[in-house]
């Protein structure tokens, strides 16, 4: 006599538990590539634990010094440039004394030769950013080496960063950047339209073991290392000169410092 | 029944109509793409394979585009250890469109074919194809 439907039911679970539990080892088999694979940083790359910038404004004596340092970085990331100011994207730029450091104005006290200067501004890269705290999607980051991240792939173009930002360093691409590029820097992303962006200090420049664009161009003019170090080049800079921040009273702790006085050519 | 033939030739017409695109298809099978390997810098290495194995790149690819950019981006770790050890820094635009070079014939041929456009060359620019 064949089996009965007990026992036929029997053999049915358990040939099922078997092929369930089969399955799971073929999928473990079949995925062995994705879980094998490991992240490593590159081993070249510079790290710190609190970048900072220090510009040397002494330094920059003619136009084309400021010129060049900004060339640089618009070169190589790629920065449109729509030939109108409304629809302006800028990483580094210049702008006057009296717009970057409005609550230090001391016109008795001031060099005359600082009162008419541009200042070099940029991406603060600030200890509490507050573009970070705004930010919806996460898309703007603080990394554990101080550099205020941007991910263009998460940046929904809400704008909130732009509000928080109390430097203006952030820009919105109203449209989109690709025609607007006079030479494509091929090893370089572009960006699309309804994103913001900002200056990067070079992170993929960093990752290399390069020094940021605008440092390399400056000649000198502009140093960065790690600000908590206390043997880095910015703080034995920062040591021996006078520098000011940008607003530092809003408490956001910005990280590019400018020396605009002391040293060997006090005046 | 009134109306009788015009009815059962509007119905007629109707299906003709919305049967179309089975009847205009029939026979005609859609041919699998064949994405192209064939670029300077593939000929030129000594043992033809990608970072990973071909059935793993062809079904997995987006995910470990994906992890790259997570990686690179967000945890800087922009070097990437496949499972056989060699070692590739992660970049769409520097590392895989170096040598996938024909994006014509190597990702847009599937993509077209499975109807998907992928976001990435808004951004990403793809290397320059001689005409």
């Amino acid at each position: 006599m064949g089996i009965d439907r007990r026992e036929f039911l029997k053999i049915v679970g358990a040939s099922a538990v078997f092929a369930l539990g089969g399955m799971t080892i073929v999928d473990a088999i079949m995925n062995d590539n994705a879980e094998a694979a490991q992240y490593t940083p590159e081993p070249g790359a510079l790290v710190a634990k609190q970048w900072a910038m220090v510009i040397d404004v002494r330094k920059f004596k003619t136009e084309e010094d400021y010129k060049r340092v900004i060339n640089a970085c618009n070169s190589i990331h790629n920065i449109p440039d729509f030939g109108e100011s409304k629809d302006e994207v800028k990483w580094i730029w210049t702008d006057t004394f009296e717009h970057a450091f409005p609550e230090q104005q001391e016109p008795e006290l001031m060099q005359e030769s600082l009162k008419e200067l541009p200042f070099l501004l940029l991406c603060n890269h600030c200890k509490n950013p507050p573009c970070v705290r705004v930010c919806p999607t996460k898309a703007t980051f603080k990394r554990s080496d101080g550099i205020v991240m941007q991910d263009m792939h998460r940046c929904i173009g809400c704008r909130f960063c732009m509000a928080a930002c109390p430097y203006g360093s952030r820009s919105f691409n109203w449209k989109d950047p690709r025609p607007h590029i006079k030479n494509e820097n091929p090893d370089y992303p572009t960006r699309t339209k309804g994103v913001v962006e900002k200056c990067t200090f070079c992170v993929e420049r960093l990752a290399k073991g390069l020094m940021p664009a605008c440092v390399e161009a400056s000649n000198g003019a502009i140093l960065f290392g790690d600000i908590t170090d206390p043997n880095s080049e910015v703080r034995k800079a920062l040591s021996s000169n006078y520098a000011i921040r940008r607003k530092p009273e809003l408490g956001t702790g910005p990280n590019i410092y400018y020396i605009i006085g002391g040293g060997s050519d006090n005046a | 029944m009134y109306n009788g033939g015009k009815i059962l030739l509007g119905l007629f017409i109707f299906l003709a109509v919305v049967t179309f695109p089975f009847y205009n298809n029939v026979g005609k099978a859609n041919v699998a793409p064949k994405p192209s390997i064939d670029t300077p810098a593939i000929q030129k290495l000594a043992d033809k394979k990608c970072i990973e194995s071909t059935a793993f790149m062809k079904a997995e690819h987006m995910q470990l585009l994906n992890q790259w950019r997570d990686s690179a981006v967000r945890d800087n770790s922009r070097v990437y250890v496949a499972s056989d050890g060699k070692k590739y820094i992660i970049s769409l635009q520097n590392t895989c469109m170096k040598c996938h070079s024909n994006k014509k014939e190597f990702c847009d041929s599937c993509h077209n074919y499975a109807g998907v456009n992928p976001y990435c060359w808004d951004c990403h620019l793809a290397p320059k194809e001689g005409k």
